[in-house]
């Protein structure tokens, strides 16, 4: 599945603003963060906010502050914003339908969005921010592997990049 | 609606399941699924005592058993080697979200570990998001492996 450019920016975006709760953080900064298009982004910032995941405030202080609940947001709640039908592999195919073949090919089809749909269901915001932190306190105590003084650097360095 | 706030789940007592627990495991399953399978669950309960590496364990709220899980290690089924199953975990409805499910999942994770799996393994329907998404909060993605089936009626 090859989401589109808008999709994951948005995604980036959301668990960005979700790791950094109350904070007002500006598309500028997101943008440079990511090394996007601060154009693009503000359009996306502009449809998470339509559908308040987002907040989002004008001017020079402005910028946007995550009010959904990370907990209960998924990625297919994003997805299905940006990419109407994505989740239907089929959509407007009419040709050979009806035909053994075309049928079984179609059950394979559906097989494969079944999963995706249930993945994309299944994935919060929250859990991709703890997934993140997890990796980054796995890689820390890998490369400590040395000893513990080296080790304690180190997960201070990970709980820093956590938090920044 | 939980009538445990998040607070009180840590007055939750986790611990290996009495043979009087089970008539209440019995109860909360058959809530959540719709089906009592009593001779299931004293079944496991019996196969526990003479297998170290099964795990049975309940969630007491002052005595009342609010929840249960319960977990095997099993190696090279599949040609996988020693991982610890998850088969089961349940909550009764009234007192979710409040982290019962958590020390469940957390306490199951620290036997099989203890009991030498690597891995940690469920299997769950595609349809079941809410426990998906649990599961996923504690970590656990698609792995490697993938359940294939048919319909074992003659066609
Ligand atoms: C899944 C289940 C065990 C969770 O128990 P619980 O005590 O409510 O879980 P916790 O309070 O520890 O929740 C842990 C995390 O799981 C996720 N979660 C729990 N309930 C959720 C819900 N309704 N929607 C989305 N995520 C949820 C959340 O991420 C939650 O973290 P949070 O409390 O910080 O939001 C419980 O809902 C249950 O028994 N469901 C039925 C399970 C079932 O079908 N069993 C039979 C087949 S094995």
């Amino acid at each position: 599945m090859k989401l589109q450019q808008a999709t994951r920016y948005a995604i980036w975006a959301a668990v960005e603003t979700a790791s950094r709760p109350g904070e007002l953080v500006s598309a500028g900064d997101l943008a440079a963060k990511f090394g996007v298009s601060q154009h693009h982004l503000a359009k996306v910032l502009r449809t998470l906010a339509l559908a308040k995941i987002v907040s989002s405030t004008r001017g020079p202080a402005g910028g946007c502050m995550f009010i959904a609940d990370p907990r209960r947001l998924t990625l297919y709640d994003i997805v299905s914003l940006f990419e109407s039908d994505w989740w239907n592999s089929e959509n407007g195919v009419r040709e050979g339908k009806g035909t053994t073949v075309a049928d079984e090919v179609s059950r394979v089809l559906r097989e494969i969005d079944r999963i995706t749909s249930a993945t994309l269901r299944s994935v919060t915001i929250q859990t991709l921010i703890n997934n993140a932190a997890r990796r980054r306190r796995r890689e820390a105590a890998e490369k400590a592997g040395a000893g513990p003084s080296a080790q304690a650097e180190a997960l201070e360095a990970a709980a820093k990049a956590a938090g920044g | 609606m939980s009538i445990l706030a998040k607070s009180q789940a840590a007055e939750i007592q986790i611990g290996p399941a009495a043979l009087e627990d089970v008539p209440r495991v019995i109860e909360i399953d058959a809530k959540i699924t719709g089906e009592a399978k009593a001779e299931f669950w004293y079944s496991f309960f019996s196969g526990q005592g003479s297998n170290p590496k099964r795990s049975f364990l309940v969630a007491r709220d002052e005595g009342r058993v609010v929840g249960y899980i319960i977990g095997t290690v099993r190696a090279w089924e599949f040609g996988s080697p020693p991982s610890g199953w998850i088969h089961a975990v349940g909550v009764d409805p009234t007192a979710r979200k409040a982290g019962v499910g958590t020390k469940l999942f957390n306490e199951m994770v620290e036997f099989l570990r203890g009991a030498g799996a690597n891995t940690i393994r469920t299997m769950l329907h595609i349809d079941d998001h809410l426990l998906m998404s649990f599961f996923r909060t504690h970590g656990m993605a698609a792995g490697p492996f993938v359940e294939l089936e048919m319909s074992a009626e003659q066609t």
